[in-house]
């Protein structure tokens, strides 16, 4: 290259082409592009799915089948402003909320507890497969149904069906973390003078703990699942309640409305186990940019 | 006379494998040990000399034989035992400091006290600075140094060594072959060493025991006249070191040829 020999003859051959900062600011630039472009792109691919559901139920299609974003949010804006025809918006999602929390917190830690036990006891976790798998091949969600008649209309009967749904999510993860232990560690700890409690509380539980966080997601989302559809089935109070409600006044707006309630409230949700999920595995090499990353 | 730390005598493992046979792993073993000797296992690979760690430390059961430590049989893990693992044993959710407090923690002592004692040990072998790394951080010499001081800390009277350097580049394990000797001399322990790595056999040992291919037993013994303190690397270029792998190479090489002689059988 001619570039070359013109460096080694006229030029002093350290001549700076670009320095730190000229690297890092275009790096900066080229990142800031970069995030700027992917907002404007998923705001335009929103705009474009609800301007398109908007024209054609104002022009086309019958809103009164398919409702259209216009309506949904008036309707939205009267449950958050006036009030639902059963009360306070607030109070109708505080009921949702707390029978999937509940349910959330005994399932998980039932299908934890239970899972790591399976998971380190070969023999037990024989005897009790079959029965395992036939529970779970059942359609719980019918459960629901059942639950009412047990429970009656109230927050037990929810909790109930919330608990049967997330105890299997959690417990299979949880059995499989635990089954995984690396033999080495656990042979290590034995010699460093671990008791088989100091194993399963310093080795198997935080091996496992990947798995089950990584469960939570899911397990959250059977939750609010759980809780709605148990109020479908048969309630007083509740978004599950209000969207039952409104199918049954032929009110699509409404349902659309419940739905997207019950969105945020996941994906708040989902922020905060992602949260917890990073605080707790700090430790691992990519913490943070794994599982089910919300973007 | 105090009897020997370690004890073996027609020491014999065997194990069920796969295809409804059972597998000799060790065979009729005799191997004593006692205190402040650093004795050296070499053999073909896959030859059971891991299985011998597992009866000494009381991991496994042996099936036959006497496997004593301390004068008493061995029927679970026996105080003072340290064990050195062929791959990385750090818990990698702990931190350096309290991954090399973790022994004291699981015997009862109080934090503070389990980590001033972690501590120590953590600049004694070179890693003063890290206690707050998580060991995914560390390279593999260091997590290595995590799991010296981890069993160090015990202060064990028994040192077992499953090859621990064998994942190390040849610099790396030599500079931990050197820090090993240095942290061992201010003790009394008894090690077993078990390596397929001559060089490094006579070079940390006062003996060096040479097995046999599958079923283990002991083929030869040498002992290692080299004075200490050693220093490693130029320990290695002296006419006795050459001799003396001369040696041990030539009864190593006829069990390493049977055992590459079987591999290939099998895998015919």
């Amino acid at each position: 290259m001619p570039r070359d020999a013109v460096l080694t003859k006229e030029e002093p051959a350290s001549r700076v082409y670009e320095s730190e900062e000229d690297i890092l600011a275009r790096q900066r630039t080229k990142t800031r592009r970069r995030k700027r472009n992917i907002w404007l792109l998923r705001l335009g691919i929103l705009a474009a799915w609800l301007g398109s559901w908007e024209l054609t139920a104002t022009l086309w299609i019958d809103p009164f089948f398919y409702s259209k974003p216009s309506k949904i949010w008036e309707r939205l804006v009267e449950w958050f402003s006036i009030g639902t025809d059963f009360g306070s918006i607030w109070y109708q999602l505080w009921v949702t909320v707390e029978e999937a929390v509940i349910g959330f917190a005994i399932g998980s830690l039932a299908g934890v507890v239970l899972g790591v036990v399976l998971g380190r006891s070969a023999y037990l976790a024989d005897v009790l497969a079959p029965f395992i798998k036939a529970v779970n091949a059942v359609p719980r969600i019918v459960l629901a149904a059942l639950f009412v008649i047990w429970f009656g209309l109230g927050l037990t009967s929810k909790v109930a069906t919330v608990i049967v749904l997330v105890f299997f999510a959690v417990f299979f993860n949880a059995f499989t973390g635990a089954r995984e232990v690396d033999r080495n560690l656990i042979d290590n700890a034995r010699i460093l003078g671990a008791s088989r409690l100091q194993v399963m509380g310093s080795i198997v539980l935080p091996s496992a703990t990947s798995w089950i966080l990584s469960s939570l997601h899911t397990a959250f989302g059977f939750a609010l699942i759980g809780a709605v559809v148990s109020e479908y089935a048969g309630a007083r109070a509740g978004v599950g309640f209000l969207i039952s409600n409104a199918q049954g006044t032929f009110d699509s707006a409404g349902i659309y409305a419940g739905m997207i309630i019950m969105t945020v409230v996941a994906l708040i949700a989902e922020w905060g186990i992602g949260w917890l999920e990073r605080k707790l595995l700090r430790w691992r090499p990519n913490a943070g940019d794994n599982a089910a990353s919300p973007i | 006379m105090a009897p020997p730390l370690i004890e073996l005598a027609g020491a014999t493992k065997r194990f069920p494998s796969g295809s409804g046979s059972v597998h000799t792993a060790v065979r009729d073993l005799d191997l004593t040990v006692g205190e402040g000797e650093f004795v050296a296992v070499v053999g073909p690979t896959g030859c059971g000399k891991s299985t011998t760690l597992s009866l000494v430390s009381g991991l496994q059961p042996a099936s036959a034989g006497m496997v004593r430590v301390n004068g008493a049989d061995v029927r679970s893990i026996p105080d003072g035992v340290g064990y050195m693992f062929q791959t990385d044993a750090v818990m990698p959710w702990r931190s350096v400091l309290d991954n090399v407090a973790s022994g004291p923690r699981f015997r009862g002592v109080r934090k503070a006290e389990a980590r001033a004692r972690a501590a120590d040990w953590i600049e004694r072998v070179g890693l003063k600075g890290f206690e707050k790394y998580y060991p995914h951080q560390l390279s593999g010499g260091m997590r290595k140094r995590v799991a010296l001081a981890q069993t160090l800390v015990t202060s064990p009277r028994i040192l077992l060594m499953d090859e621990p350097f064998s994942a190390l580049d040849v610099q790396t394990r030599a500079l931990m072959q050197d820090e090993l000797l240095r942290l061992w001399a201010g003790s009394d322990a008894a090690v077993i060493f078990v390596t397929h790595d001559l060089d490094e056999a006579i070079a940390l040992a006062d003996r060096v025991v040479v097995m046999t291919a599958s079923p283990a037993t002991v083929k030869d013994v040498f002992e290692v006249p080299l004075p200490r303190p050693r220093a490693v690397e130029e320990l290695r270029l002296t006419e006795e070191f050459m001799g003396l792998y001369r040696q041990v190479w030539e009864s190593l090489r006829t069990e390493v040829d049977k055992a590459r002689e079987r591999g290939a059988g099998n895998a015919a």
